[in-house]
């Protein structure tokens, strides 16, 4: 199926952001038809450091499994809800959260949060889902991820090659998710298994640089005598593919962890998720736009103290060292920074020692580009179980985080002619929370 | 302790009586003169039932839950850790009961705690990873034994004295010389716990340790077979020792029960006791040295997550979540 691209417009190979104002009166050579990377070819050295600090990063911290909000951002101690931990003070006056976080305490002015979700929705999949969608799951209506959206309408104009829309995960392998819809395999994630570097991103020992220039070459004349006639989506995608796998092998170094200095290494800890968050800084440092990091696992049905006990010792440490450093290094102001699950815990507290899950009153935690410092939005009853004060939901966040990083979040894409909301038109941005 | 009973029969089991609190409970112990059962709960008191009137009795001093406790020989002293960094020195008859001594004995949780054989040290442990050592007397630190690399759970004084045995998350048992600090051996009762890749998390461990009647047999308490630690998908374990060489002489299993072996004892008549909770219910189980299987299982009224036996021989207490204590008894049921 031939699809618009073949229109030959270049709405389809310009970045949003090239186009808009960031560029200021740039925006003509745009226009000319300059694909992204020429245009910083125009700028004074100085101009295009400028633009770089100004491009938008995004950062989440993804808790899978159902972080307990009551362990971690809206503690209840001395109740029959509480548990066992106790609160601590943070760096902002007034502010407690659980005392299973003392380095974030530390750096809470930073940071806000949101203590009034409500996302009625106890599902795993279908949390996660709305929680980096901003709205529901519907067969109908197959929409990008966060990331994706992010990716698309950050990208940078720096020409740097890298791939805009990255996930460090826990474990497993690499490669490409299918979480980009209808933005297309461009802005599709890049999965890093384990930190790892993507996959197949060196070149075969037995193949001379040499021998894979000619290949590639021939590859491209290929492509282009095809395209001149049958371009599609699909070999678009196919091309971009092969484009990016290129100038993703030719900057393989931006992943290499080795790069950064051994003492880093010894700040964020000798263990997965500390080296994930140093992975992070480096991405983000290397002008990619939206890096999501995975911290298993949360779901704790058992033992739900001693997990969050061991998780979050394991968290603390390495994700306020990426805040303060992301502060120290000019980074924060234009990284918004999101902590989130797909759902709350229980404020009861079962059988075995675990919490079930529990969406009606939860926490995300927020910071950075766009955000306020040090606020607290929304409040939960004595017990935990209900928003008495500020309830916002999975569309609010969405809206909101597009908002802070300088997006109209009633804007719509334009694909193929037909708009499609960046977020849920119902919804709106928790402006009380923005900067 | 009663051992000549002959009406004592592991098989004859049954819920003789159940106190209730306002919360749940955590752990229990009956004191060394079989008196007082004591049990932690989870509004952070601690809660004294005296066998004879039933009167309840609160300590209130942790900040946060108390989770063990441990008697001077005499039983005059009580000292309780809790997830308040604590060790909280009480007089365990007091009408009015109030701390004595209060000791910031950890970083956060204390786990383990336990009193040495002649009553003049006290141990503590906790997820600091780091074992300490104390004076009863004044509550000032006497030596801290350092090696343990996950989160420690449980503590048990050799009955010589000379050693201190440290069981942690991993399933490492260090034996500790208590006069120098070194760690004589470390017996491996790694069987009580895994590493579940799918969900990234450590699970099991040693939850409690107990000796045999000439302590020429350890028992180390646990789980196993954790195919979902965060669902509470496993069985209970219990890992049994020779002394002497530290081998491990038998793993004691039991059919259709999912849980935790969260306390195990010996019996003065030689069989192995222990209360299970978790997915499965609570659950008492008894095994003898021989076999692998229990020869036994009682099940209680809710998931069980303490247990202690009573001087007696007769009496076992367990603590539920259904915020009860209750006292089973190893004998017939009266007519």
């Amino acid at each position: 199926m031939r699809c618009a691209y073949a229109c030959g417009s270049n709405d389809h190979r310009l970045a949003r952001r090239d186009f808009l104002g960031g560029l200021g009166g740039l925006g003509t050579l745009a226009g000319l038809g300059l694909v992204t990377g020429d245009l910083f070819a125009f700028l004074r050295p100085a101009a295009a450091k400028q633009m770089a600090a100004e491009q938008k990063r995004v950062l989440v911290i993804n808790m899978h499994g159902g972080l307990s909000q009551l362990e971690s951002w809206d503690p209840k101690p001395g109740t029959p809800t509480g548990g066992p931990f106790r609160s601590i003070p943070t760096s902002v006056p007034g502010t407690h959260i659980s005392e299973l976080l003392p380095k974030t305490a530390g750096v809470m002015h930073h940071l806000s949060l949101i203590r009034g979700l409500n996302t009625s929705e106890d599902d795993h999949g279908k949390g996660a889902y709305l929680m980096l969608h901003g709205r529901r799951q519907s067969p109908a209506n197959d929409i990008p991820e966060i990331g994706a959206v992010m990716a698309r309408t950050l990208e940078s104009s720096d020409g740097n090659g890298l791939p805009g829309h990255i996930k460090i995960t826990a474990g497993g392998g690499g490669g490409r998710g299918n979480d980009a819809a209808y933005l297309g395999p461009r802005y599709a994630s890049i999965s890093l298994g384990n930190g790892n570097p993507p996959q197949y991103a060196t070149r075969p020992d037995d193949l001379s640089a040499e021998q894979d220039a000619r290949r590639q070459n021939l590859r491209r004349l290929a492509n282009e005598r095809f395209l001149s006639r049958r371009r599609t989506a699909m070999t678009d995608a196919y091309t971009y593919t092969f484009e990016q796998a290129l100038r993703l092998m030719e900057q393989r170094s931006v992943f290499d962890l080795s790069k950064e200095p051994e003492q880093d290494h010894a700040r964020y800890g000798a263990h997965d998720f500390g080296r994930h968050c140093l992975l992070a800084r480096r991405l983000l440092e290397n002008g990619i736009t939206f890096v999501q990091v995975s911290h298993s696992n949360y779901d704790t049905h058992n033992e739900n103290f001693q997990f969050h006990l061991e998780q979050m010792g394991e968290f603390d440490g390495p994700f306020a060292t990426l805040i303060q450093d992301l502060v120290d290094r000019g980074l924060f102001d234009s990284t918004l920074v999101i902590v989130l699950s797909e759902f709350g815990r229980t404020p009861g507290i079962n059988q075995l020692y675990g919490r079930d899950h529990w969406s009606k009153a939860w926490s995300v935690c927020v910071g950075g580009a766009g955000v306020q410092r040090g606020a607290v939005l929304g409040k939960t009853n004595e017990h935990g179980t209900e928003v008495i004060e500020g309830q916002v939901d999975h569309g609010n966040l969405f809206h909101t985080y597009l908002s802070a990083v300088g997006l109209d979040s009633t804007e719509s894409f334009d694909i193929g002619g037909r708009p499609v909301p960046l977020a849920d038109p119902a919804s709106k941005p928790i402006r009380e929370i923005l900067a | 302790m009663q051992t000549e009973n002959p009406a004592i029969d592991a098989k004859l089991v049954h819920v003789a009586e159940q106190w209730p609190h306002d919360h749940p409970l955590i752990s229990c112990r009956f004191d060394p003169t079989g008196r007082f059962l004591f049990a932690c709960s989870e509004d952070s008191t601690i809660q004294r039932w005296e066998l004879a009137g039933k009167t309840r009795t609160p300590f209130a001093g942790h900040a946060s839950w108390p989770r063990d406790v441990a008697f001077t020989p005499s039983g005059e002293t009580m000292i309780s850790c809790g997830y308040d960094d604590s060790l909280i020195w009480w007089e365990t008859a007091s009408p009015e009961p109030k701390p004595v001594r209060v000791v910031k004995a950890h970083e956060r949780w204390i786990d383990g705690v336990a009193v040495s054989p002649d009553g003049r040290f006290v141990a503590s442990a906790g997820s600091d990873r780091a074992v300490r050592l104390w004076n009863i007397a004044d509550g000032s630190p006497i030596r801290e034994f350092t090696g343990h690399a996950k989160h420690v759970y449980s503590l048990l004084f050799h009955p010589s004295g000379e050693f201190l045995l440290s069981g942690d998350l991993g399933g490492q048992v260090h034996q500790w010389e208590i006069a120098t600090g070194k760690c004589a051996r470390t017996i491996d009762a790694t069987g009580l716990w895994s590493y579940n890749g799918g969900q990234a998390v450590d699970y099991g461990g040693v939850r409690s340790m107990a000796w045999n009647a000439d302590a020429t047999q350890l028992v180390c308490s646990g789980l196993r077979e954790a195919s979902n630690p965060l669902g509470a998908v496993n069985d209970p374990f219990i890992l049994r020792f020779s002394w002497d060489k530290g081998e491990k002489l038998r793993g004691h299993v039991v059919a259709d029960v999912k849980g935790v072996a969260w306390n195990a004892a010996f019996h003065p008549l030689g069989f192995l006791v222990a209360c299970s909770g978790g997915s499965g219910g609570g659950w008492l189980l008894f095994w003898n040295a021989d076999d692998d299987q229990a020869f036994h299982k009682f099940q209680l009224p809710n998931t069980a997550r303490g247990m202690s036996l009573h001087p007696d021989g007769i009496q076992v207490a367990t603590a539920h979540h259904d915020r009860h204590a209750r006292i089973s008894r190893l004998v017939a049921k009266p007519a």
